[in-house]
């Protein structure tokens, strides 16, 4: 039985928890408000907010999900909102509704009560809005009218009203401005008397997998970021085993690519909000330690991540959209095992580990690059689950940047991406990692160009020494992101936007 | 005022298709499609679906009771594939169960045998073998090939453009009821509903009254709705009809992306030649149409790209000749602009490469060969209120070009890996069905007894606003607030014979005819307040509501005057018939006067590209552009942004690929990628230009759906221009879209030489 709140109403349904929320409200529900684009988080039109309770069970947080991708038992205990929820009685419009309407933000309207949606998650988000952060709210919002502009222009409005937000009760200054009906003021309280679904007390990896029994996945289950079935070769879905051990995260990957099987499968279980699943630590070792099911969203605000890695946010705002890093998991982005999964180049740069955990309760820890044997091959036992992610952390000094080239800069899946790690004194590089996705059949860590680039000067001509030895350890395919020929260029170019970015001194000459 | 629809939209009340509430016992619809591109239809078992949970029929041509014909020029494709399939994608058999989930699984139990016959994707292999739609059309206007002689310079080359995927984000889908009088009454997401109708008729053999269509509204259609809703309705109503039962049929996104028709990738040779004041002289061009399996609207496509060959320029020698060429892709279709764009493309590539080998900058080309009065295009209308050279000048002037050219210039000077480029995009294009007998409809207005307002037209709202204008002509007209008006469902029921919403001109056409109705309705109201108030005709007006005779306010206002109307037994109720006038062209010599008027703007396109990764930002797009007198601002702004935009992505991003066996690959948003927020122009200005409209314009507000599209095409050219700022090689072909992939081939085509040359000597 999975318990959550549908705008104002209480819901119970034992409804298959794989499947989708969408239809779960439109087709069950009848709100029809939420509307279908592309059943693949491409689009947002069927964007809504998930709303979970804060830690101190006084406040809830909301964040805007895809519909199409959110398992409906990843429901359980939270408050979800779609457009029916926010309506002000009388025929009035909210805030929000009232600058897109006045700025012609709205053309065929199929896709508005997307951007509806999310720019009211924005309005209850508690950080400051500010021009920017207005349009990353819809950066996962497709308008095939290509209103943008118009949008644009509603969403400067709304920032400028945003900013009379007060930082304390602002639920309540929401509410009176009609940003929300009223009833959000007793959420807290009834989300409380729920079975709560996130925040129970940290389990061990022992409670876990006492509770797991048999349950692990297979090798194909989990979920990334991208929200893509993200095929190497990019010549259709291949026919993946059936499941075994089925284990759904933000379903961000396996709703897109399974939902149907899911659907009818028995026993899948849930672990987006299992107690000991998400949390970044930096423990006493040196090292960064991240639950499974940390989503993107979480890495992007990770005050402990962001120390460390200055530009991350930067990197993980090319990684889809606001939505879809609402509900992408790392550890699935990994299991996904595609060859351009972001986040998994990144981690290859930095060093990954995962903790595996099997059937039995024995754990082991793999390096990253390890776990790819082959084109989604995994070198992992079906009964085995990520239950962890660790990385050294980088010392002060120590260079990391991530480059991804796509037909389009935001929500796409790259043609080629990088990552690179380097430590260098007085000019000579100590150590380096460098991956790259989308040129060979798994995401790669570049063993050989990393080992070749250590202890040489940072030259110019040591980059392009090593893009030979780079280029020869490649074996990029032809396909819909890009032709061979062009993926070498590209993987050639970044590495040399890699070293720039560090040394923006080096002399271009030779690549021009 | 705004757009009346958005209200609804943001509250997420307005209903489309899908949100219709379902009545009980409906069967849900999936399509069983050809699995391969093209070849003999074998043999078709469908034993295990209909034995499969919920499945209560399997349909295939054989139950078609009226003709398998759906074709709307050519005669050339059936409902349901029979004996051959063309393309991959192509029906075969519509699946009816209980839920939509029953229907889907069925589909995987259909076995199909089919001998493979040779595929054919590329529209030059098509012209080799003479498969051809139609036969070739050739415009002609003086002697081309006499005038080379007398050229000072003559350049030649090849462009290709690309197709375009519509992405109208409300997927294809029709919900069809069998009627009491053994009809069918369907909704259908189509923004032709007459073709619909017709076609299903024909396939149930049944009388086009029969066949009822209702459109409440599309979630976007871009001319994909137009031609190619049609399939889907009559599918649903032969279902209903066999069925006796609702049939409920939506296509999901990948369904949709692999079996309709998209825009036409064209490619095309072109010459053209100038004289020593660099002034053209003649240009001759041959498009090859990739028009796909069957011809669905690609000759009338064809036929545009020949009318918009020389685009917004005069040129005194021209012979334009197109190939609508048959092969194995799903039927390509109409897409905002129908073929100009493709036509533009050709001749922008042609005063590109004139420029680059001339070295003069492309915008001095363009200017001096613009379109001036009197001039006249190649199908012999002359050019009657040409403001080309007011639009370029206007923009040329308040967007300052010379000084964007100088900070161009300036940048490149001191950025080695980042180049800035620039493009001029003057516009003309052409307003009216190209084919006379089309531009016609009807207004069917009824004044209720307590003064509201009814209006059915043959217009389908689909976000271009056509409802709110309509809403607005007739409050005008009358007199009265708009809050009043009520603009209903487009019905064929009650407005029959109708042309699709296309072609820019559906404002125009169903608000002259609603404005018709509506000025019949107000003279037969204020003759009646002649005799009932004893008032002098002359000088007795309705404005806001209130009557007035010569200005001063009357006893009566519009609800009274409505009223005491009804109880004299005045009719309240007109249907006014609109053809637009002075139309005719003869397509056996391609002469006449085809459109109603000419729309002219001008864009300026300024990009950024970033030379180590090849992508780039569109920085500025300064876009004049002659509205006539706009009487709703928001919706054309909307109309001239949306449009530029939706050309930029077809231009940059969108690439629509077909593999050797003409599968799709770009099958999903998350191959096929369409404009987000981020790829917009960061700063996209519109300057209406201050121009008197046009008597055949509804209100003089000239139409505004399809131009704005081709000013996305001055982006492909700017990108263009940085490029060659790197590298300044003139070896770069004229193949759009213009795809991070192309722009950072194009910077480094050292790179790429030497790699094929090292792949082969490896081989």
């Amino acid at each position: 039985m999975i318990e959550f709140y549908l705008n104002d109403q209480p819901i119970r349904t034992s409804e298959a928890p794989a499947s989708a929320l969408l239809d779960f409200v439109r087709y069950h529900e009848q709100l029809k408000g939420t509307k279908i684009g592309c059943r693949e988080g491409d689009c947002g039109a069927c964007t809504v907010l998930v709303g979970e309770l804060s830690a101190d069970g006084q406040t809830v947080n909301y964040q805007s999900m895809t519909s199409c991708l959110t398992p409906l038992g990843n429901a359980q205990g939270k408050h979800i909102v779609t457009v029916e929820g926010i309506n002000a009685a009388g025929n009035q419009l909210t805030p929000v509704q009232k600058a897109i309407v006045d700025e012609g933000g709205s053309q065929c309207g199929f896709c508005t009560v997307g951007f509806v949606m999310s720019l009211t998650g924005h309005s209850l988000s508690s950080a400051p809005a500010t021009e920017k952060s207005t349009i990353a709210a819809i950066d996962g919002n497709i308008c095939r009218c290509t209103g943008y502009k118009s949008l644009e222009r509603a969403a400067a409005k709304l920032t400028a009203e945003l900013e009379q937000r007060p930082a304390e009760n602002a639920l309540a200054w929401l509410s009176e401005k009609q940003f929300v009906p009223g009833y959000f003021a007793e959420i807290p309280a009834q989300l409380a008397k729920l079975k709560p679904a996130a925040n129970g007390t940290e389990a061990s990896a022992a409670t876990i997998a006492a509770s797991a029994t048999a349950h692990a996945n297979d090798g194909s289950v989990s979920t990334s970021p991208n929200g893509h079935a993200q095929n190497q070769n990019d010549h259709g879905h291949t026919n993946p085993a059936p499941f075994t051990h089925a284990l759904l995260g933000g379903g961000t990957d396996l709703l897109v690519q399974r939902l149907e099987e899911l659907r009818e499968q028995p026993g899948v279980r849930l672990i987006f909000d299992q107690p000991g699943r998400r949390g970044i630590r930096h423990e006493t070792t040196g090292r960064v330690v991240l639950g499974a099911a940390t989503t993107a969203s979480q890495l992007l605000e990770s005050d402990l991540m962001r120390g460390l890695l200055p530009n991350l946010p930067q990197y993980l705002k090319l990684v889809s959209s606001t939505p879809i890093r609402n509900m992408g998991t790392v550890a699935g982005n990994f299991i996904n095992g595609s060859p351009i999964g972001d986040l998994t180049i990144m981690f290859l740069a930095l060093g990954a580990s995962i903790t595996l955990l099997d059937a039995a309760g024995a754990t082991r820890e793999l390096a990253l690059p390890d776990l790819y044997l082959g084109y989604k091959k995994l070198a992992k036992a079906a009964d085995e689950q990520v239950i962890e992610i660790s990385f050294p952390a980088p010392q002060a000094g120590d260079f990391f940047h991530f480059e991804k080239v796509s037909k389009r800069t935001h929500l796409d899946i790259a043609s080629v991406n990088s990552a690179a790690w380097l430590r260098v004194e007085n000019g000579i590089i100590q150590a380096a990692r460098v991956s790259a996705g989308g040129v060979g059949p798994v995401p790669l860590y570049l063993a050989r160009t990393s080992a070749f680039l250590q202890g040489r000067e940072l030259t110019a001509e040591t980059v392009s020494a090593a893009n030979e030895v780079m280029q020869s350890e490649i074996s990029p395919i032809s396909d819909v992101r890009g032709t061979s020929d062009y993926k070498r260029l590209l993987l050639r170019q970044l590495l040399w936007a890699h070293f720039l970015e560090f040394a923006p001194e080096l002399a271009v000459d030779e690549l021009i | 005022m705004n757009h009346l629809d958005p209200h609804r939209h943001v509250r997420g009340e307005s209903q489309y298709l899908d949100d219709v509430p379902v009545q009980q016992g409906t069967l849900y619809a999936a399509v069983f499609e050809s699995p391969l591109a093209h070849g003999v239809l074998h043999s078709l078992d469908f034993s295990a679906a209909l034995a499969a949970p919920g499945v209560a029929r399997v349909l295939t041509a054989a139950d078609i009771p009226g003709e398998n014909q759906i074709g709307g020029i050519v005669p050339d494709e059936p409902l349901l594939a029979e004996g051959h399939v063309h393309f991959r994608g192509q029906p075969v058999a519509l699946v009816l169960a209980r839920t939509e989930a029953q229907a889907h699984a069925a589909l995987k139990l259909i076995k199909v045998e089919i001998d493979p016959l040779p595929i054919i994707t590329d529209p030059r292999v098509a012209a080799a073998q003479g498969e051809f739609i139609v036969p070739p059309r050739t415009f002609k206007l003086g002697d081309s090939e006499a005038a080379w002689a007398s050229c000072a310079h003559v350049f030649e080359g090849v462009a290709e453009n690309g197709g375009q995927e519509h992405l109208y984000i409300e997927t294809q889908g029709a919900y069809a009821f069998p009627t009491e009088m053994g009809g069918v009454r369907m909704i259908s997401s189509t923004q032709g509903p007459t073709a619909v109708q017709r076609h299903t008729a024909v396939v149930l053999g049944l009388g086009m009254h029969q066949v009822e269509v209702d459109v409440t509204r599309l979630g976007g259609g871009f001319g994909g709705k137009e031609d190619q809703a049609t399939p889907w309705g009559a599918l649903a109503a032969l279902g209903a009809f066999i069925t006796k039962k609702p049939v409920k049929l939506v296509l999901d996104r990948m369904a949709d992306m692999r079996m309709t028709g998209k825009r036409h990738p064209y490619s095309s040779d072109f010459k053209i030649g100038f004289d020593a004041d660099l002034k053209i002289v003649a240009y001759e061009v041959e498009f090859y149409q990739n028009a796909g399996a069957a011809a669905d609207l690609s000759p009338a496509v064809m036929e545009r790209t020949l009318f918009h060959a020389t685009n917004a320029y005069f040129v005194p020698n021209v012979t334009a000749t197109a190939y609508s060429c048959r092969t194995n892709l799903p039927p390509n279709t109409a897409f905002r602009g129908f073929g100009g764009p493709q036509g533009m493309f050709v001749i922008e590539s042609a005063l590109a490469k004139a420029a680059e080998e001339l070295g003069v900058p492309t915008h001095e080309l363009q200017r001096r060969n613009l379109l001036r009065e009197g001039d006249l295009f190649s199908y012999r209308q002359a050019a009657e209120g040409c403001h080309a050279e007011q639009a370029w000048d206007t923009a040329a002037a308040a967007f300052d070009l010379a000084a964007i050219r100088a900070e161009v210039a300036q940048f490149n000077q001191t950025h080695k890996l980042r180049k800035k480029g620039f493009a001029v995009m003057p516009i003309c294009f052409g307003i009216s069905f190209t084919k006379t007998p089309m531009n016609q409809t009807r207004a069917l207005v009824h004044i209720y007894s307590d003064g509201s307002v009814g209006i059915s037209t043959g217009a389908v709202e689909m976000g271009q606003g056509v409802n709110t204008k309509i809403a607005l002509v007739a409050a005008r007209t009358l007199g009265i607030s708009v809050n009043r008006i009520k603009v209903e469902t487009t019905n064929t029921t009650r407005v029959a014979n109708t042309s699709p919403s296309a072609a820019s001109a559906t404002a125009d056409l169903n608000g002259k005819a609603t404005e018709m109705a509506c000025q019949a309705l107000r003279e037969r109201l204020l003759r009646h307040a002649e005799t009932e108030y004893t008032l002098n005709y002359e000088g007795l007006e309705i404005r806001d509501e209130q009557v007035l005779a010569a200005g001063v306010p009357a006893d009566t206002n519009w609800e009274k005057l409505v009223s005491s109307a009804f109880w004299k037994r005045v009719a309240l109720t007109e249907n006014a018939h609109y053809a637009t006038p002075g139309l005719h062209f003869d397509a056996t010599v391609n002469q006449g006067h085809p459109f109603a008027y000419h729309v002219y703007g001008t864009a300026l396109t300024t990009v950024t590209v970033d030379c180590l990764r090849g992508t780039y930002t569109v920085d500025a797009l300064q876009i004049a552009h002659d509205f006539g007198q706009s009487f709703n601002e928001i919706i054309d702004r909307g109309q001239i942004e949306g449009g530029a935009v939706q050309g930029i992505g077809w231009m940059t991003m969108e690439e629509v690929a077909y593999n050797a066996e003409g599968r799709l690959l770009s099958n999903s948003l998350n191959s096929y990628k369409i404009p987000d927020i981020y790829a917009a122009p960061k700063v996209l200005d519109v300057h209406f230009l201050d121009t008197p409209g046009h008597p055949k314009a509804v209100l003089r507000s000239k139409a505004v759906g399809e131009p704005p599209l081709m000013y996305g095409i001055g982006t492909y050219f700017a990108l263009r221009d940085a490029v060659r700022a790197f590298q300044g090689h003139t070896a770069l072909p004229f193949s759009a879209p213009m795809t991070p992939e192309k722009v950072l081939v194009s910077l480094y085509p050292a790179f790429v030489t030497e790699s094929s040359v090292a792949a082969t000597t490896a081989n």
